[in-house]
């Protein structure tokens, strides 16, 4: 805007140093404007206690015996946590990757060395609701909304869910206890 | 607004809406090519002020109510959530406080600007009725909105206006507890107050428009009071109208930001920072500054029925102004007694405003009777009177005329600018003299938090918060902060680790567990500070009888008057510091020994600076009782000061931020404003 400034006032014309002071106060104007309305956007995001609530969570994985499951809450959101049974562990891992809509391995989506622990965000990738467990075809998952159905990977096989069931960032911190986020 | 439009669409789509609906036709005819008169002046520009800050209050107010949570037991926190924890939270909330009170002062200077002008004489009736009812309805909606936070003054001032209503004979229980839904003031009266307040400016904005429409009908008043004869006497609106009223919305918007960003406490009071207490009532209750002359005139009558008639008279009588003032001549300009007694009423309300701030005893109830009758006098003898024997002085012939006449414009401003001055001085005189009999105030720190530039000092906050877990932390709870405060940028600034470490020396009780057990963990970043006893019944027990207060906010809820002229240089210097002073005065003010005639009762301290000087906390602090690993003297008085810094930083953890945003904002906004005002200038030298 100064090089515009230095331009006009060059060419000594009357209207035009006029019509720069114009154009100076509405770009100042408008600048001002845009930046009014960034503290009215930005209040919708989560607030910082939100934030602060959505720490990291432990869970202990004792009470869980082999072919059970419990759903817990992170960030407002279920966590599915199955302990699977060899049979399970055996169909996710053989399943050929030429079978799957959103090809992945079950050894991508599980620890090495607990591999019989599935962990998976319970929110069918369609539009929302939550699976039920041990239902469905696959020994897996099945959502009673629109009829998608996973595997005991959590890996999306029939269905209109575009995606696999998301792996929330976990690690263990022993052998039976695991931090999630 | 009225009247064919003289608008003519050239783009076809805007043609083809305009047989369908002619919304462009209405915009041009009502905004842009508008006749104004060309001789208006700066007061002219508050009708667009005041829609500015319609328009600032209803979307900060939606924001904010996305937010709040109208419930008595949450209302409190939820607002003190959004100050501290929403982002910009604190900016959305100091907009909409502050705004309510730019709001009313916009509205008495467009208010004083018809007294003075006679813009409510006739064909302008309506329109002044409709202005008249706009600003019941903007009173209404900002007691409402007080009540939200549910501090003690909301709490009180809903009790005590709703009890107006008690006054009225036979029906007037029967309609407070209407208004309550209960008993008492309550949750049914938070409730419905809130859906109101909400409710009620989209009400305002609905008149404002049928005031609008009233406006354009009749055409625009001008400090002349003579109407528009031929095309010389009128501008259009766009662009020199809304050029001006630009340029004044974006001076109001400066000395609004001075409140919003520096001054955000300066127009509340101290007590709303105390959530509301059924069992006890405030010192002082006082009203909102737009409310004092009214409150002045309720109190001056010894009658509760009178007394309520009066206050609401003191507004229904504007209703009947138009007909009240029957002279021909418009503008006082050319009524050289209205003028004179036009002055004496602004000074009657200022008057009767510092009476309805000051308790009602002795010589403030005798001026307050005074008041109210030169109120009452002026609107009802006065103005009558005047209007049949006044000789008033001959009126320009046309607005071009005047326009031409311009020396005079700037006799008159300066002589109005001189008796605000002597008004000023009078008052600054008659108070002085009231402010030496107050009690002494504590004296003032240098605090490193004061001012424009104001920043808190890291290691003082520390050190301050050293002395809150040592010794304040086993009696005061500090319940709306969390230790995740303590590493966030602008405050102590422990490292993410300390505060984790600091977090988890705390037990924090959690559960149910699976069992269905409640147990105790330790604490993680994301808790509350611990609060010393699980309830305020234990806190009572275990001390005396007194439960020591939550300290979160005590930096901001407690004051203490500084006397008039203080008052106005506070305003300039950003003075706000009171909080701190007195905590810091409190903390050194204990004498063993109560002076002579003091009867200090079993189990309590005597304190030079507590309200009433006898305390049940025992001096909670002495030399050396806490160590400090950075070498700062080991002293009381350093102690005092640290954790009063501390306890500000609790009170107001986004200081910094909003100083460094007020910087900016300024800056920009007088930047806008001078290129605002060379644009308009720019214009208006075509006009004259």
């Amino acid at each position: 805007m100064k090089g515009l400034g230095i331009v006009t006032t060059q060419s000594s014309a009357e209207p035009t140093r006029r019509d720069f002071l114009y154009i100076a106060t509405g770009a100042v104007a408008a600048v001002g404007a845009a930046a009014a309305v960034w503290p009215f956007v930005s209040q919708m995001n989560p607030d910082a206690s939100t934030i602060a609530a959505g720490a990291p969570i432990e869970v202990d994985l004792t009470p869980i015996a082999q072919g059970q499951d419990i759903k817990v809450f992170w960030r407002g959101k279920p966590i599915y946590i199955m302990n699977r049974t060899p049979k399970q562990v055996e169909e996710a891992v053989k399943t050929p990757l030429s079978d799957l809509k959103d090809p992945e391995t079950d050894q991508a989506r599980t620890k090495a060395g607990h591999e019989n622990w599935l962990v998976v965000t319970g929110i069918c990738t369609h539009l929302g609701c939550i699976p039920i467990a041990h239902e469905g075809n696959y020994d897996g998952f099945f959502c009673p909304c629109h009829g998608s159905q996973y595997d005991s990977s959590g890996r999306i096989r029939q269905g209109p869910a575009p995606l696999n069931l998301p792996v929330p960032p976990y690690q263990f911190v022993s052998d039976s206890k695991i931090q999630i986020g | 607004m009225s009247g064919p439009s003289t608008y003519q669409p050239q783009n076809p789509v805007m043609k083809w809406l305009e047989a369908r609906l002619p919304i462009a036709g209405l915009v041009h005819s009502s905004f842009i090519a508008y006749p104004t008169p060309r001789n208006l002046n700066y007061w002219w520009t508050f009708g667009a002020i005041l829609s500015m800050m319609l328009a600032v209050q209803i979307v900060t107010g939606i924001v904010l109510a996305m937010h709040y949570t109208p419930e008595t037991t949450l209302a409190f926190d939820s607002v003190e959530r959004i100050v501290r924890d929403v982002n910009y939270g604190w900016l959305l909330r100091n907009m909409h406080a502050a705004g309510a009170s730019m709001f009313f002062i916009a509205v008495y200077v467009h208010m004083l600007r018809g007294l003075y002008y006679g813009s409510y004489k006739a064909p302008r009736e309506v329109l002044w009725i409709l202005g008249v009812i706009i600003y019941l309805l903007m009173m209404a909606t900002g007691f409402m909105g007080y009540v939200l936070p549910w501090g003690q003054m909301s709490f009180w001032g809903a009790t005590v206006i709703t009890n107006l209503f008690s006054a009225f004979p036979y029906v007037g229980d029967s309609i407070v507890t209407l208004l309550w839904g209960g008993y008492s003031v309550g949750n049914p009266t938070l409730n419905r107050f809130f859906s109101l307040h909400y409710l009620l400016p989209f009400v305002i904005a609905g008149v404002v428009v049928l005031h609008v429409w009233a406006l354009h009908v009749t055409g625009q008043n001008n400090p002349a009071g003579v109407e528009p004869k031929t095309e010389k006497d009128t501008v259009p609106f766009t662009p020199y109208a809304t050029l001006k009223d630009v340029f004044g919305m974006s001076c109001f918007l400066v000395f609004y930001s001075w409140f919003i960003f520096y001054m955000p406490n300066y127009l509340g009071d101290a007590d709303n920072y105390i959530p509301a207490n059924p069992g006890v009532t405030p010192a002082h209750i006082v009203p909102e500054w737009y409310y004092l002359p009214f409150y002045a005139i309720l109190r001056s009558i010894p009658n509760k029925l009178l007394g309520v008639v009066a206050m609401f008279g003191a507004i229904l009588v504007l209703l009947f102004l138009p007909w009240l003032d029957s002279c021909k001549v418009r503008s006082s300009r050319y009524r050289p007694l209205a003028k004179k007694f036009f002055w004496g009423f602004v000074a009657t309300c200022l008057l009767l405003g510092w009476l309805g701030a000051k308790p009602a005893e002795g010589i403030y109830t005798v001026l307050g009777r005074v008041f109210t009758f030169c109120y009452f006098a002026y609107f009802l003898i006065v103005l009558p009177v005047l209007s049949r024997v006044e000789k008033t002085l001959p009126l320009p012939n046309s607005i071009a005329d005047d326009v031409l006449a311009k020396g005079k414009v700037g006799k008159a401003v300066a002589a109005s600018i001189a008796v605000l001055f002597a008004f000023g001085v009078t008052l600054g005189g008659g108070s002085t003299a009231k402010a030496a009999e107050h009690e002494e105030s504590p004296p003032s720190q240098d605090w490193t938090f004061a001012g424009p530039f104001g920043k808190y000092d890291r290691a003082q906050l520390q050190r301050g918060f050293k002395i809150y877990k040592e010794v304040c932390s086993n009696c005061h709870s500090l319940k709306l902060l969390q230790y995740r405060n303590l590493a966030e940028p602008g405050g102590p600034e422990f490292t993410l680790d300390q505060a984790k470490a600091i977090a988890a020396e705390a037990q924090i009780k959690d559960g149910p567990n699976d069992a269905g057990d409640m147990f105790e963990r330790p604490g993680r970043i994301a808790d509350t500070f611990k609060s010393p006893f699980p309830n305020e019944q234990a806190a009572r027990a275990a001390n005396g009888g007194a439960a020591p207060p939550d300290m979160s906010l005590l930096a901001k809820a407690r004051s203490y008057p500084r006397g008039f002229p203080q008052f106005i240089f506070d305003l300039f210097t950003q003075f706000q510091e009171q909080g701190p002073n007195y905590i810091d005065a409190l903390l050194q003010g204990y004498q063993d020994t109560p002076p002579e005639g003091f009867n200090l009762p079993d189990g309590s301290f005597y304190n030079k600076w507590y309200p009433g000087h006898s305390i049940k906390m025992p001096p909670p602090l002495q030399d050396g009782m806490v160590t400090y690993d950075d070498g700062t003297p080991q002293t009381l008085p350093q102690y005092a000061k640290d954790v009063a810094s501390f306890l500000m930083w609790a009170a107001e953890p986004h200081l910094e931020a909003r100083k460094r945003l007020g910087l900016q904002v300024m800056i920009f906004l007088i930047i806008l404003s001078g290129l605002l005002y060379f644009t308009k200038r720019k214009v208006w030298a075509n006009a004259h």
